[in-house]
């Protein structure tokens, strides 16, 4: 593991009965950059997700997390204390927000520990401590920045499921961001939005990136995204790391392309080519 | 050993019950999602409108105890599964597509009516009747004078049992029902969009359901020779826990169910005490649930993330 | 509902022949239904020998009800409209209602505190007003399990039972009084609570309501079968009364009549049970209320929506869990402690499956999550169940009936929105058609 990486993942391998979703494994996050995972669909990107995030337990291989709050083995943790004490945040593919609670009541649900500090596990809040009232106004102040950041102030006691898609995507990303994370996983943030709304995406992980220091582990499709914000992207092709390099080399590389057209390395240098 | 072998036959029987009214349970959560609270009671209804075509058939003259039975089981069949039908048309069709907890608590609500329904109409008083089959085979006379039976009404439950049991397995495999019940069990809305009628394939599994739980519930009453209104509750919940052990909306695993818990519970009542053998049963039901949540034959689900 | 609405559009318009058509085979059905059970009523007689004879007047009577309920019912339908209509709501009428809605809460507290002062002399009105708060308690109880935390409990009476066999043997065994025996009865039904929420933690939906079920089962038969410390199916009887701080409230030289120099009267301790029970009523409001704005309560929620997205964020779901069941548990328990104390008498008679099933319609039908929602059901549910008072035969017939066509009228229960634990601007209340019912 390099002194710069906050994430380390090695040998990782993950099998669901003879099915191998994730084959052998290697790659490295930086600190504080964007680092993107791609590949076509079903190539085992969401699989490293979850196993990154504990919801599964790989088959074997490890998964290093270091930052300035110590050095953990994710693939040792149990799933919520990854969030809770390695500070790695999530999102969804498919949006899990809580729907039925209003759009500041996510953010103070994802300060749930720190609250809980503060409450003195329940007994000193049942009594509205001061001490607690104040966490809970700091708490409020957190949530009111972020939704400000992604420009939903005015509907912050909307309920979340009647928020539109685009806002729901960037509700959970303010959602993951006041947990206070080290490393916020993101998986297809730009699923579903259109060029504006991806624009809009752009900025606001570049200005995570920029002025929170969250490193940033990125999967998606949406190629406009990928190129323009990425630091480092890994390629993934069943379960396997078929290139890995800047955006500008993997843009140029035969593999990737071939991956993605589902044609043969040759056929795509000769498509490209053509192209040039 | 005879003690044991004695046991064996006894359990397999009562599992034979619990085996035809966990198919019910299984059939309806593996098409509609729902547990039937309600089925627990039909098979209580089935045993008493047994119990009355009975009667009736032996005050009207006739001898013949191969008629009587044949009757008494179409009867009863053909009545039950309308009640099948009846519960399914007024207290879940319309909660079909609704919060998931209505339809539950309707059924809830359900069984109360038919337990009560029947406390009402039948009084609360246990219906004994005199035993109709009788006679047997001695299987072995031990050294110590005990004697390993093995009645004539144990091997009708057993054998009605395995041909239904045979019956439905070839309905729901081979037939058009059968296929289109299985369709819905994957997906209600596509099954709908390539032209099979949910609401009536929902429909005959309650009918079904309740015809074989009529069944059992005639089984009960010529095995045991009573009935009250108060035996579809615990009868029910056993079964339930039957279907789960079996796995959820498999046939076999519910008959296989059946059989293991009868045998549970004759065993528990045998060689260590009568009073906690219901405790043993529901005890089986959670450890069951806990580390073996899709049963012996169900098939495992994967948490989506 | 949505079979309901396309049923009435199908045929729009008074079709009398549909009306009949239909009224005819519902009552056809009737009649092959009720033809044995209600045609034939059968008998044990006295040498054990069963016999039966006819009832065709009752089958006629019931058939021809089934005929004319069901036209009824159809023309009430045409009457009322589809379904999922939305009736206008003129606007003044919107305002009236806003504000009936805002000042109903004091205004049914401040009649629940006058109970006592206005019906002194019905005993029986104090009775029903003291098994009404019963039930609005465990049904808040049980609504934090439930209803927050949306994990499913079909055995909630066993900690109700818990609860009251914890007072009766710790008061008839050791003399220990109502309020010390009070606390233990929470803490140990608690205890019990941690005890079923361990394995039931990794279940969801039917599967943890079944278990729970057994759970409460299995409670009820030990206490039955355990004769030596709960006496059995005879129970426990001689249970001591509650007095008020260590005064009791009797005819003798220390009852409170006598101290305050007032004639004694046995409604004395009527009411005072009264108060009793519903200041435990709004301590288990006021912990709630206060449990949904702490983050243990926002987490119970959130736990309800999503608990996938609850993991991802470094909330413990397990103890999540473990307290929510814990926090209902106690209430329930409290419940317990106090229901022993009024009987002065409990056997396992008053904790079947039926109690448990009636709280949780409470729950559900008051609109899951709502604390006045559940107050309304109870007092309903309990309240419609005295009107039936003389039908005691058919009392479960009835409960039945109702629990089933509340839920097709309002599956929703009857305050369906949820209220925000905090906001920033507007305090808008929030469809419960978004709100989650929960997955464990």
């Amino acid at each position: 593991m390099n002194i710069n990486d906050i994430l380390s993942v090695e040998n990782l391998t993950m099998r669901f009965g003879g099915i191998v979703a994730v084959n052998d494994l290697s790659f490295t996050a930086e600190r504080g950059k964007i680092t993107a995972l791609i590949g076509p669909n079903g190539a085992g990107k969401t699989t490293v997700f979850n196993c990154i995030t504990g919801f599964y337990k790989p088959t074997s291989g490890t998964i290093k997390l270091r930052h300035s709050d110590g050095e953990w083995r994710l693939e040792r943790l149990n799933d919520f204390r990854i969030s809770k004490i390695a500070r790695v945040a999530r999102t969804f593919q498919n949006i899990r927000l809580f729907p039925g609670m209003t759009a500041l009541e996510n953010l103070m649900v994802a300060q749930h520990n720190t609250l809980m500090r503060a409450s003195g596990f329940t007994f000193l809040g049942l009594f509205g401590v001061p001490s607690y009232r104040a966490a809970e106004k700091a708490a409020i102040d957190l949530a009111r920045y972020w939704l400000d950041q992604i420009g939903l102030l005015e509907r912050a006691d909307d309920a979340a499921g009647n928020l539109p898609y685009g806002d729901q995507r960037r509700l959970e990303i303010a959602r993951a961001m006041c947990t206070e994370p080290a490393l916020l996983c993101l998986d297809e943030p730009a699923a579903g939005l259109n060029a504006r709304e991806s624009a809009a995406l752009n900025e606001l992980l570049l200005k995570i990136r920029a002025e929170h220091g969250t490193s940033i582990l990125l999967i998606e499709h949406d190629m406009s995204v990928v190129m323009e914000i990425s630091d480092h992207i890994n390629v993934l092709d069943y379960g396997v790391k078929i290139a890995d390099g800047t955006p500008r080399q993997i843009r140029d590389n035969p593999k990737v392309i071939a991956a993605y057209l589902g044609a043969d390395e040759e056929e795509a240098i000769a498509v490209m080519e053509g192209e040039t | 050993m005879d003690y044991f072998a004695q046991q064996l036959i006894n359990g397999l029987v009562l599992g034979s019950i619990y085996g035809l009214i966990a198919i019910g349970y299984t059939m309806v959560y593996g098409i509609v999602g729902m547990i039937n609270f309600a089925h627990g009671d039909i098979f209580m209804i089935g045993g008493f409108i047994a119990l009355i075509t009975f009667l009736i058939l032996v005050s009207i003259g006739l001898t013949a105890v191969p008629v009587i039975l044949l009757l008494v089981l179409l009867v009863s069949m053909a009545i039950t599964s309308l009640y099948g039908w009846t519960i399914e048309r007024i207290a879940y069709r319309p909660l079909r597509h609704s919060f998931r907890l209505a339809p539950m608590l309707s059924a809830i609500g359900m069984s109360f009516v038919l337990t009560n329904f029947s406390q009402v109409a039948q009084g609360a008083r246990v219906k004994p009747v005199p035993p109709i089959i009788t006679g047997g085979y001695t299987l072995h006379e031990g050294a110590d004078g005990f004697v390993v039976r093995l009645s004539n009404i144990q091997i009708i439950v057993v054998i009605t049992t395995i041909v239904l049991l045979a019956l439905f397995t070839w309905l729901v495999a081979r037939t058009r029902l059968g296929r289109d019940m299985r369709a819905c069990e994957q997906d209600q809305t596509m099954a709908s969009l390539l032209g099979v009628d949910v609401d009536r394939t929902i429909s005959m599994t309650f009918v079904i359901g309740a015809a074989l739980a009529a069944v059992a519930g005639m089984m009960y009453l010529l095995y045991y020779g009573l009935v009250d209104f108060f035996m579809g509750f615990v009868a029910g919940i056993k079964a339930f826990t039957a279907a789960v052990l079996g796995g959820i909306g498999s046939l076999p695993g519910a008959m296989l169910g059946g059989l293991l818990i009868g045998l549970i519970e004759t065993l528990w009542a045998a060689y260590f005490s009568t009073e906690y053998k219901d405790v043993a049963a529901f005890s089986i039901l959670i450890v069951v649930l806990i580390f073996l949540p899709t049963g012996l034959l169900g098939r495992p689900e994967v948490e989506k993330v | 509902m949505a079979a309901n609405a396309s049923q009435a559009k199908t045929a729009r318009g008074p079709d009398a022949a549909f009306i009949l058509k239909k009224a005819v085979i519902s009552a056809l059905v009737a009649l092959v239904l009720f033809s044995l059970m209600i045609g034939i009523r059968t008998e044990a007689g006295s040498d054990g020998q069963l016999t039966w004879w006819t009832r065709f007047g009752d089958l006629a009577a019931m058939v021809a009800v089934v005929f004319g309920g069901s036209i009824a019912m159809e023309l009430l339908r045409r009457w009322w409209g589809p379904v999922d209509t939305v009736r206008v709501v003129p606007p003044s009428a919107q305002k009236v209602f806003s504000f009936a809605g805002r000042a109903l809460v004091p205004a049914l507290l401040i009649f629940t505190f006058l109970v006592p002062v206005i019906f002194y002399d019905e005993r029986y009105i104090l009775d029903l007003g003291i098994l009404v708060l019963t039930y609005v308690m465990l049904g808040w109880g049980l609504n934090v399990v439930v209803g927050l935390a949306g994990l499913l409990d079909l055995g909630y009476v066993a900690f109700y039972a818990v609860g009251a066999y914890s007072y009766a043997l710790l008061a008839t065994n050791f003399g220990l009084s109502f309020w010390i025996c009070l606390p233990l009865a929470g803490i140990l039904a608690a205890f019990f609570g941690v005890l079923l929420g361990f394995p039931v933690l990794r279940l969801r939906g039917d599967y943890l309501a079944i278990v729970t079920l057994a759970f409460g089962e299995i409670i009820r038969l030990v206490i039955i079968n355990w004769q030596t410390l709960t006496g059995g199916p005879n129970g426990i009887s001689g249970i001591p009364r509650p007095t008020m701080f260590g005064i009791p409230l009797t005819p003798g030289d220390d009852g409170l009549a006598t101290l305050l120099r007032i004639e004694f009267s046995p409604t004395h301790r009527i009411v005072f049970l009264f108060y009793l029970i519903l200041a435990l009523a709004l301590l288990t409001n006021w912990v709630t209320i206060r449990l949904r704005r702490l983050p243990i309560g926002r987490a119970w929620e959130a736990l309800r929506e999503d608990e996938v997205a609850c993991r991802a964020l470094g909330i413990n779901t397990t103890t999540t869990k473990l307290t929510a069941f814990a926090t209902g548990a106690m209430f329930g328990g409290f419940a317990g402690a106090f229901f022993a104390t009024r009987q002065g008498f409990i056997s396992p008679e008053s904790f079947t499956f039926h109690e448990s099933a009636l709280v949780l319609a409470i729950v559900v039908l008051g609109g899951m999550g709502s604390q006045l929602g559940v107050a309304l059901a109870a007092l309903a549910m309990i309240g419609g169940f005295e009107l039936f008072r003389g039908l005691e035969q058919f009392r479960m017939l009835v409960f039945g009936g109702a629990m089933v066509l509340l839920m097709i009228w309002r599956p929703r229960g009857l305050i369906g929105h949820r209220a925000p634990t905090v906001f920033l601007e507007r305090n808008t209340a929030i469809s419960s058609d978004l709100v989650k019912e929960g997955h464990g």
